[in-house]
């Protein structure tokens, strides 16, 4: 099975501060990780630098082999943080026909804005500034704008943030699908449930340390708090 | 994907923000338009002495005006952490501060264009006999502080005091840029041909060329951290 994502004994420091200590993970194409962890815990951290975002001072990573800023690795990878990356001025259309059009997708451009427009339930609203979307319609339409290249390896900060019941259910069907096409998932979130529901692997931070990496097993999805209990000092969270 | 169909892709996105919103182009179009005029009663607008220095007053206001333009082209992006997502998308660095270059060397041009005409106006000086050689000066030193306007723009867009800062550091990098310009533009005023200073329009095209290189090659370094 290839390596998509390897981190290597990553440390990163905000001055003294060491936000992630010794950090090593290897992450299989295909599979789908959910990095849990409390606030501060680091996985924002670990995911920007992963996106090529944040320098670390020591240690190493990798996506598919090259270092994350490499243009290959940025092109084999879709990035959506805590701001939803998509400009309020711009209409729902011209934001995914921006996007579509610094991807590289050349003369598939409009088609592709087209299918993710309507696969979002945003093509009615098409030509609306997306200031005046409500919260979730900016999420999904920032799903769109993730998903449009398909990406081999998804990077995904917090993505149930204000979604709903129907939007949640169509980010499911997304990740299940790009599994199904043999990308690969990193997602941080405190939606136990739904992370779980998803993930084939589970990376617990705490502290900036990595707790606990492995396969999600049955027990863990029967009792999400199970996780927190066994390898934090901290017991579940609320 | 080649770069320049990328930073045409930054381009035409961020000019289409600007024609939506208009918060550049009104605050430096007015700024321009209020400093000509009042200069204009500052001095003998009428006399043959204000070619000698009418590039040198253009030339000014163009700069103060290009800062108001150059300050927003990278803050256009904090919203909503589009930065961000661009830096983790396939776009280059040098793509995206090209991009915001031809952006904001589409918008300063707009702005010279409206400053002209109220020079000609104010001033009494007819320039449209030397349309032509105007816009050369125009177009080379324009895209000189356009490219200098994005990378420093991109350099300070995180600072708390960026609009302060922005022109601090760019109007001493300007300086070889605005002496070109400034004379060439007087040259043209005066109705002499731009051909008898060559010296200036290679600082011009000199300033370009090693301006651009530098956006190319430190691009990355720049945007990341």
């Amino acid at each position: 099975m290839t390596r998509a994502i390897e981190l290597n004994q990553v440390w990163k420091f905000y001055g003294d501060y060491a936000a992630l200590r010794d950090c090593s993970l290897t992450i299989q194409q295909g599979s789908s990780c959910a990095l849990l962890g409390r606030n501060g815990a680091g996985k924002t951290t670990l995911l920007r630098i992963l996106a090529g975002l944040t320098h670390f001072q020591r240690g190493a990573v990798t996506l598919f082999g090259e270092k994350p800023r490499a243009e290959s690795a940025r092109r084999n990878s879709g990035f959506l943080g805590h701001g939803i990356g998509v400009y309020e001025d711009l209409s729902a259309r011209e934001n995914l026909h921006f996007f579509a059009s610094i991807t590289g997708h050349g003369s598939k451009i409009k088609a592709l804005t087209e299918t993710w427009l309507e696969r979002v339930g945003l093509a009615r609203v098409a030509t609306m500034p997306v200031r005046q979307f409500s919260r979730g319609m900016r999420q999904r339409l920032a799903l769109a704008r993730t998903f449009i290249h398909s990406p081999k390896i998804l990077l995904l900060d917090e993505p149930f943030t204000s979604l709903d019941d129907r939007a949640i259910a169509m980010l499911s069907e997304l990740l299940t699908e790009a599994r199904q096409r043999g990308a690969t998932i990193v997602l941080s979130t405190h939606q136990l449930r739904e992370a779980l529901a998803i993930a084939s692997h589970v990376a617990l931070v705490e502290n900036g340390r990595l707790r606990y990496t492995g396969e999600r097993t049955q027990e863990m999805l029967d009792d999400p708090g199970l996780l927190y209990r066994l390898h934090t000092q901290l017991g579940t969270p609320e | 994907m080649n770069l320049f169909t990328q930073a045409f892709a930054v381009a035409r996105k961020d000019l289409a923000i600007e024609l939506r919103t208009k918060e550049s182009l009104n605050a430096a179009g007015s700024f321009a338009v209020v400093i000509l005029v009042i200069f204009s009663f500052a001095f003998e607008s009428f006399s043959d002495e204000m070619k000698e220095f009418g590039g040198g007053l253009l030339w000014l206001v163009f700069a103060f005006a290009g800062a108001l333009v150059f300050n927003r082209g990278f803050a256009r992006e904090l919203p909503n952490e589009c930065l961000d997502t661009l830096l983790a998308s396939p776009l280059s660095g040098a793509a995206l501060i090209i991009g915001k270059a031809f952006a904001n060397f589409a918008m300063l041009l707009v702005v010279e264009l409206v400053s002209i005409f109220t020079f000609g106006i104010f001033y009494n000086v007819n320039w449209l006999s030397e349309a032509g050689s105007l816009t050369v000066v125009f177009a080379l030193a324009t895209w000189g502080v356009s490219i200098l306007g994005a990378i420093f723009g991109a350099l300070t867009v995180n600072l708390r005091l960026r609009e302060l800062m922005l022109p601090v550091i760019i109007y001493p990098l300007m300086v070889p840029i605005l002496i070109a310009a400034i004379e060439l533009t007087n040259e043209v005023l005066n109705h002499r041909p731009i051909g008898g200073q060559m010296q200036w329009i290679r600082v011009l095209v000199a300033s370009d060329i090693g301006f651009t290189g530098l956006a190319w090659m430190l691009a990355d370094t720049i945007l990341v951290n």
